[in-house]
């Protein structure tokens, strides 16, 4: 299949925006009848240059060829006409209008509209490559996964036969995952270019016929899949060799430190978002919190951490002499003047943890403005603070006044985990602490945490690779739709129990 | 490539941050250009040398002393209300009340200026109308701001209400204050007794509102740089989820803020009426509380920044007003003139940000 012309030639792409070079001279070629994983770190460029095959930005240098024709792509438009369809790890979906309404959204049809012919179109879409979609249905009625297959489906209608996926696994479970991938293979049997974007290792081996590997925006080889291994792949990526363990080390004599009891929260709108979460976070432990994205893990923290208003059930604090200390309906300062001393570094690195226009400085004065008494704040100990965290965590900056927005994702994890850790907390809160970040980063945030469980720190690490969180965490707390599922032991369970807890309520009886 | 198949003439690209030299140097630049453009715009639509016009500018400002000090009194309550926006909006509340938390300053002034003035000692009296008009603004800044941290109303809107409400009050109250009877208007309040004018230094009438807008400019800028207050605010502004994450009370600061705001402004208003005009009337404050929202927008809510700015915009009025009178020209074609170099500067900034890149020819 290697020696056709390809679908699909890319000479030369260059792209900047301001001072960062995202593609440089980029030159690739993908096939039809093949799966291509395009593989790299976050901010190897992967999507960017995708984005550019998609009409989304313009290359500021370089040559597309589409089947041996050059071609100019100005506009997602110009992409269509040719046959290239990307799906975007965020969906662009109306929630109130059915898959067949949303499918066919924007399309210039001749005469009237016809539902009923376009439903029958995507019926057969449907079987023909084995999704399972009811046209009917309303989107905000759909899991994720069926909002992804509204997606693929909205691209093939169009008669895209240059498929490009956007990390799409990321919000799967490992049971939808595998349902994607038969998708795929059935179209890659039809004929058609598949591209997906993704940064884990293993579906790249299950997946793919051929990995392209990207660093630091430029390309850096093309491997054959079945010709190689994870190890080859990681060392490609990041460019030197790297180990692949994740320490843990025995929980040292954990005692309770924060205990849940029957704990509901409903959204601002009135949605049940947790309902009777009940267990303990010990000190000198990691435990993990596994759940399809969007089960309450957001809320589960939020409500700890003083952040989200408590429906019902308790939330206390045991201190180090045994009393118990409600944390129920306190704000985060108020909970800080108690003496408790809880971290939390949020999902929401730049709307939450930290302010995305402002220094490195002014963000480590974040936790510590308030202190003494003069109305002027005191910037020489948040400045010595960011000198060290910069030091001791080797965060990639210009500078100290650098306003974070600047920072690579990886380098503002940093920043916020350093600022949360230096308040030498007993409880730390940690949401999805290795999103986006490279393989160098994942490491040292890792064992930033382990560092904070061996100093006896209750270390809650919500995750969504669950091949980390096996790896890591020395329980795993399961939530599925809100309630627990399941609490398991990080060190013997395996990754299919947990991928069925995080879909059925199976393990209410474990919890404990 | 054929011709049909080009790429688009030219596309936007976002620049690095450049250097503060080279920031200015395109503020100049498009200085340059708005004056070369007027001066086109002049020639064609008036047949007047754009020289001639420009000179007749520069003396609407600096051609006397008295016209000098004009242009800083005007210069001193633009820069005065511009400062009282910069922390709202700084915290991205975007109070455009300007002018009716001045109104009600300048309102309650008169007011006891009017009722107590020769009934208890001068001091005693320039006291209590400080205090009551930077309380009068204070309130008037409040009530939008209350309204948003409760229940999330639009400020913009809010604030603008307001403006209407003041400038009402101050029509009432000069239908029963107006002097003399049937005048409609309020007339020179005290203009005997002098009871509550602000005192004068070394006989210039502007000089103390010079003096105090100049050290309020300081305090503003430090206030919002260094301390405790500014940082909260700057956080509000930011990210109100990131304040709640740390425990500041969004709620608390965005009424707090609003209060200084609208004191600032009660300030201005307790100036116009105390210090210079010595009366009231409903277009006292002149458009300034809108006008002082392009002056913090333009300085980047830079207190300093703002002391430019507003020189800038008092300027342009003045010699607009200036070249209506000498080349009989209408007032509107000075406001084209202002309206074009404004647009220049404002434009400017995009160019800071960004550049373009076009198509390069056949390779």
């Amino acid at each position: 299949m290697n020696n056709k012309e390809p679908a699909v030639k890319l000479r030369g792409i260059t792209k900047t925006f301001g001072p960062v070079v995202a593609n440089h001279n980029v030159s690739l070629d993908i096939c039809r009848g093949e799966i291509i994983a395009l593989l790299g770190e976050n901010g190897s460029g992967k999507t960017t240059l995708m984005n550019m095959l998609s009409g989304i930005y313009f290359p500021d240098e370089g040559q597309i060829f589409i089947d041996g024709r050059e071609v100019v792509i100005r506009s997602p438009k110009d992409a269509n006409a040719l046959g290239i369809g990307m799906i975007h790890q965020h969906f662009k979906l109306v929630d109130v209008l059915t898959a067949t309404e949303n499918i066919i959204l924007g399309l210039k049809g001749h005469g009237r509209l016809d539902l009923k012919a376009a439903s029958a179109r995507i019926r057969e879409i449907c079987s023909m490559y084995g999704f399972d979609l009811d046209p009917d249905q309303k989107i905000y009625d759909m899991s994720v996964s069926q909002k992804q297959t509204v997606e693929i489906i909205k691209v093939l209608y169009r008669n895209a036969d240059i498929l490009i996926l956007d990390e799409p696994t990321a919000v799967l479970t490992p049971q939808e995952t595998d349902k994607l991938f038969a998708v795929l293979r059935n179209m890659r049997d039809d004929g058609k270019a598949i591209i997906i974007i993704t940064h884990k290792l293993n579906e790249v081996l299950e997946i793919s016929d051929r990995v392209d590997v990207l660093r630091h925006g430029e390309f850096i080889g093309s491997l054959i899949t079945s010709e190689t291994n994870t190890q080859e792949m990681t060392d490609m990526m990041v460019g030197h060799s790297v180990s692949l363990n994740i320490d843990r080390p025995d929980p040292v004599n954990p005692q309770p430190k924060v205990e849940v009891r029957g704990l509901s929260v409903r959204s601002e709108d009135g949605l049940q978002k947790l309902k009777d979460v009940s267990f303990d976070i010990r000190s000198g432990e990691i435990l993990g919190i596994a759940g399809i994205s969007g089960c309450g893990q957001k809320e589960l923290l939020e409500a700890i951490a003083g952040l989200q208003p408590i429906e019902e059930g308790s939330i206390s604090y045991i201190t180090s002499d045994g009393k118990k200390v409600s944390l129920v309906g306190l704000d985060p300062q108020e909970i800080l003047k108690l003496g408790v001393a809880l971290s939390f570094v949020p999902e929401d690195r730049l709307g939450m943890g930290l302010v995305a226009n402002m220094d490195l400085t002014d963000n480590m004065m974040l936790r510590s403005f308030r202190r003494g008494k003069s109305i002027f704040t005191d910037r020489v100990f948040p400045k010595k603070l960011a000198g060290d965290v910069v030091k001791e965590l080797s965060v990639n900056t210009p500078g100290l006044s650098t306003p974070v927005r600047r920072l690579s994702g990886g380098n503002v994890q940093k920043v916020l985990v350093g600022r949360e850790i230096a308040n030498a907390p007993s409880v730390l809160l940690t949401a999805y602490a290795v999103r986006g970040l490279d393989i160098n980063s994942s490491y040292t945030i890792y064992d930033l945490l382990n560092e904070q469980k061996k100093k006896g720190v209750g270390v809650v690490y919500v995750g969504e690779d669950l091949d980390v969180l096996l790896e890591l965490a020395d329980r795993i707390l399961v939530l599925c739709g809100g309630r627990v599922s399941g609490i398991v032991n990080g060190r013997s369970v395996t990754k299919q129990e947990v991928g069925l807890l995080m879909t059925s309520l199976g393990g209410e009886d474990n919890n404990g | 490539m054929d011709k049909k198949n080009r790429g688009p003439l030219c596309h936007i690209v976002k620049r690095p941050a450049i250097p503060w030299y080279q920031a200015w140097g395109i503020r100049l630049a498009a200085l340059i250009l708005a004056l070369l453009f007027c001066a086109v715009v002049t020639m064609v639509l008036t047949g007047d040398n754009p020289i001639s016009i420009y000179l007749t500018i520069y003396e609407g400002s600096f051609a006397t002393p008295r016209r000098f000090w004009v242009l800083m009194q005007n210069l001193a309550i633009l820069l005065c209300i511009s400062l009282a926006m910069a922390p709202a909006f700084r915290m991205r509340f975007w109070n455009i009340g300007g002018e009716g938390q001045v109104m009600i300053g300048c309102l309650v002034c008169a007011a006891e200026m009017i009722y107590l003035g020769g009934d208890i000692p001068n001091a005693v009296l320039i006291i209590l109308m400080i205090v009551s008009s930077l309380a009068a603004g204070a309130v008037w800044g409040m009530i939008p701001a209350f309204f948003k941290a409760k229940w999330n109303t639009n400020e913009t809107l809010f604030t603008l209400m307001m403006n209407y409400v003041a400038t009402q009050l101050v029509a009432f109250f000069i239908i029963i204050w107006e002097s003399p009877k049937g005048s409609g208007k309020v007339g020179i309040i005290n203009q005997k007794s002098m009871a509550g004018w602000l005192p004068t230094i070394a006989d210039n009438k502007y000089l103390l509102n010079v003096l105090i807008v100049s050290v309020l400019t300081v305090v503003i800028f430090i206030y919002m740089k260094y301390s405790k207050h500014g940082y909260e605010l700057a956080v509000v502004g930011e990210s109100e989820r990131t304040a709640r994450y740390v425990g500041i009370k969004v709620g608390n600061v965005i009424v707090r803020t609003m209060a200084l705001s609208g004191a600032i402004c009660g300030l201005a208003g307790f100036l116009l009426v105390a210090g210079t005009d010595h009366t009231i009337t409903t277009t006292l404050s002149g458009g300034r509380g809108f006008t002082a929202v392009m002056v913090a927008w333009m300085a980047k809510f830079n207190p300093l920044g703002m002391i430019f700015t507003s020189f800038l915009l008092v300027f342009l009025g003045k010699g607009a007003g200036e070249i209506s009178t000498n080349f009989g020209l209408n007032q509107s074609f000075s406001d084209i003139l202002s309206g074009i170099i404004i647009f220049f500067l404002i434009g400017c900034e995009f160019f800071i940000s960004y550049r373009l890149v076009f198509r390069k020819g056949e390779k």
